[in-house]
């Protein structure tokens, strides 16, 4: 181990020579988009003024700019990650009472790693570990849905205020729901093996923390953002590009009559779509883009897009090995009905803004 | 010999860490047993809440990612 100390000492300066180096890059890149889409612009010889001119530069200017918030947020939250562990959350958690607990559990949802795959282990495991049940819910529902590649990609897209009020407004659908099935009293409809292993578990919420050095955690940001950027870099030109195109392509109000605010029957209607729906944050982008653009409300659109990454048949199924029907349906009930709710405030707030 | 468990419900950066343990037991030569553990309720006997989890003769060496082979080298023959 001795042997090893002054390499492994070298290799963690090279890997944080390297991130200093990557964020001097990132900055500059970021602060010149602008000139640099003129630029390009004036290369190609297409004038701004023309409609396809304007609509060229929106898309060479938007697409790397979401893409590097993208790319920075992620990198940041992949190293953050190895700080904050699915156990040390449980560990902050256990114990904790309804109300402020579910407030702490709904924001730790946003920055602890969360994966769909690994929601029933993490459900038994809080469970166990003596987190109150309703806690538990509001950082199962706020995990998914209020996460930094959606608030990243909303603020890219749609600027701070929309990404600042979705995460407020998804922080409390995932604390008012959580509350809500904590008052309930589910705890017998949980699967009967659950309730077995919650009576017979020895235990115990400690959390020591992974000792990892610096340089697996730089690696971590890096296979973070190889993961998360690899996966929706698409969905984000598919969305910008739509955006572009729909900059005085279709009519304006197209959407207006359907899912604009004075439908108030849109929201439920959006929100009942949503639910069976699966997609992520950046998947769902490129339609969110499209019924903005076409003048669908935005308490409507967003309603729907939490109602698709919150809420979705697969994570029912997944669900189903821990959870009864009854208390399935009572989860997805209390969800919808909050979100409902957030696209009228939504609805509200910005006809006034 | 070592008795290596990679836990893990069967999603795609279980599979991976799969793979990547595997490699570096070859080409490290290191003799070692590898299984795969699907099943939920003993995922749970090892307190592991977010997978894969690397597990290396009883002990809990890595959770919720994939290391990187230089890591996976140091977890698998410490």
């Amino acid at each position: 181990m001795n042997m090893n100390q002054p390499e492994q000492t070298s290799s963690s300066l090279k890997a944080a020579a390297m991130t200093v180096v990557a964020a001097v890059v990132w900055l500059l890149l970021y602060g010149n988009l602008e000139p640099a889409a003129d630029f390009l612009l004036g290369v190609a010889g297409i004038s701004r003024a023309t409609r396809f001119g304007e609509a060229l530069h929106f898309f060479i200017y938007e697409v790397p700019k979401v893409l590097l918030l993208l790319t920075g947020v992620v990198f940041v939250m992949g190293v953050v990650h190895t700080f904050i562990s699915a156990e040390r959350t449980r560990a902050i958690l256990s114990g904790r009472r309804a109300g402020a607990g579910n407030m702490l559990a709904a924001s730790l949802g946003i920055v602890t790693p969360f994966c769909s795959c690994s929601a029933v282990p993490l459900f038994i495991g809080f469970l166990q570990a003596g987190v109150p049940l309703g806690v538990t819910f509001s950082f199962l529902i706020s995990a998914p849905m209020v996460n930094e590649v959606a608030l990243a990609l909303l603020f890219g897209m749609f600027g701070w205020k929309v990404a600042l009020l979705y995460m407020a407004m998804g922080l409390l659908v995932a604390v008012a729901a959580g509350m809500i099935i904590g008052r309930l009293g589910m705890e017998r409809w949980l699967e009967d093996w659950v309730q077995q292993m919650q009576q017979n578990c020895s235990c115990g919420a400690d959390e020591t923390g992974d000792a990892m050095s610096w340089n697996s955690r730089l690696y971590n940001g890096v296979t973070h953002v190889r993961e998360i950027v690899g996966k929706v870099w698409l969905y984000i030109v598919l969305g910008v590009g739509l955006g572009a195109g729909i900059h005085g392509y279709v009519p304006e109000n197209f959407m207006a009559s359907v899912m604009g605010r004075d439908a108030w029957w849109s929201v439920p209607a959006a929100v009942l779509l949503g639910v069976p729906m699966y997609s992520n944050a950046a998947g769902i982008l490129p339609v969110v883009q499209a019924l903005l653009g076409k003048g669908a409300a935005l308490g409507t659109v967003m309603a729907f897009m939490m109602s698709v990454i919150a809420l979705s048949a697969p994570e029912m199924i997944i669900l189903r090995k821990v959870l009864k029907p009854q208390l399935i349906a009572v989860f997805a009930g209390v969800v919808a009905l909050g979100i409902m709710l957030v696209g009228f405030v939504f609805n509200a707030v910005f006809s006034t803004l | 010999m070592k008795q290596v468990k990679i836990l893990g419900t069967g999603c795609a950066k279980c599979s991976q860490l799969a793979d990547a343990v595997k490699a570096v037991i070859a080409s490290q030569c290191i003799d070692a047993e590898v299984e795969k553990v699907e099943d939920i309720q003993k995922i749970m006997a090892y307190n592991v809440l977010s997978t894969p989890a690397l597990v290396v003769d009883g002990e809990v060496r890595s959770k919720g990612r994939v290391p990187g082979l230089d890591e996976l080298k140091d977890l698998l023959t410490r």
